[in-house]
């Protein structure tokens, strides 16, 4: 494998808490799932939790600052999944041992990845300073992940800003957490306010659902166990649109079950 | 307009928070976009207004400039109705002198 043919994919939000560890985790095992080879990295290592939701918390020894001060193998500090070891997870750093890690390590570090593997997920902390910046040091394309809300919307804006001064390319976006019923009823940000406004575009529709909860509580990501569930669907189509299959996006407001729904689809009729 | 917005136009009541939402966003992207705090434009607004105002007599009611954005380009937008034109324009103000008409 050449680093030509790899791809490493900053997942980022600016915003905290809109989903960007569980994307990055279900997105993970989806690709290996499909069969690419896939090294997923926590960039967050001051607050890490890729390795939770992976269920791989008990098997980290070393992370990538003991690769980069060549006291272990790569090899060894990646840690497979079990059950999918397609698979691999690389902690950035210790919680301990806050900043170490530079831009250039960071390159450093994909580098050494992107021989091995065909897609490199980048687990992005929050924020728009030194740890956002070492995270896209060595992305190449990036994911936006948002909730239509306006928080999280207006810190996805800063965020794209800042990609594009780096030239990152494509940066396409992941619309999280969406509840159709609200979308129905004009009381969220409609799928096309959010594309409209941000001007990218969308690789991903998530609606809310309770299950994300229940298997991050496992460390079970949804797509481990080809769950049924709605996000975990949503999830295995980000996957496969990244690999350049062709999955039409539906928008949940127009097969929402339901009269209101029905009724919300009726109000937003335009009559003059 | 859509039904749900004259419906509750009729009613008076608060129309669905997703319009206001995206209101409130654009506005608040068009300024973090741009860089210009409202106290900048409110300056700029006045000054366009004032040297506008020396060739044509404009509607300072209804006039408007404001910062628009559309696919992430923003772009100062300025509306101002024109009452009617002067045969000579207005000196520009000198000094401190003020230059309202």
């Amino acid at each position: 494998m050449t680093s030509a043919s790899s791809r490493t994919i900053l997942i980022c939000s600016g915003k905290g808490g809109v989903g960007k560890t569980t994307l990055t985790a279900n997105l993970g095992i989806a690709l290996a799932k499909q069969g690419a080879k896939t090294a997923v990295l926590d960039a967050d290592f001051g607050l890490r939790n890729l390795d939770l939701l992976l269920g791989l918390e008990n098997r980290i020894v070393y992370t990538a600052q003991e690769v980069l001060a060549e006291t272990c193998r790569l090899e060894q500090a990646l840690v497979k999944h079990k059950q999918e070891p397609n698979l691999s997870l690389l902690p950035a750093g210790n919680p301990r041992m806050l900043e170490w890690l530079t831009p250039d390590d960071m390159k450093k570090i994909v580098a050494m990845l992107e021989e091995r593997f065909d897609f490199v997920l980048i687990d992005c902390p929050a924020g728009i300073e030194d740890g956002f910046k070492n995270a896209a040091a060595a992305s190449r394309e990036a994911l936006i992940v948002t909730t239509p809300e306006v928080s999280a919307v207006r810190d996805a804006d800063r965020v794209i800003g800042l990609l594009q001064t780096r030239e990152i390319q494509p940066v396409q976006l992941v619309l999280n957490r969406v509840r159709p019923k609200m979308m129905a009823n004009q009381e969220m940000l409609a799928v096309d306010d959010v594309t409209d406004i941000l001007a990218l575009p969308l690789v991903g529709l998530v609606l809310e659902d309770e299950q994300v909860i229940v298997s991050t509580n496992r460390g079970e990501p949804l797509t481990l166990n080809g769950s049924r569930s709605p996000a975990g669907q949503a999830y295995m189509n980000v996957a496969r649109r990244l690999r350049g299959e062709d999955v039409p996006l539906v928008d949940p407001t127009k097969k929402a079950p339901g009269l209101r729904a029905k009724i919300g689809r009726l109000m937003q009729t335009k009559i003059f | 307009m859509t039904l749900r917005e004259l419906i509750d136009n009729l009613l008076g009541r608060q129309p669905a928070s997703a319009a206001t939402a995206k209101q409130r966003l654009q506005l608040v992207l068009a300024h973090d976009r741009s860089d210009l705090n409202p106290e900048l434009l409110e300056q700029m607004r006045r000054e366009i207004l004032e040297v506008v105002s020396r060739y044509v007599e404009i509607d300072l009611e209804e006039g408007d400039v404001s910062l628009e954005t559309e696919d992430r380009v923003t772009a100062l937008v300025a509306n101002l109705p024109i009452k009617r034109a002067r045969t000579t324009p207005l000196p520009p103000p000198s000094g401190t002198a003020a230059a309202s008409a």
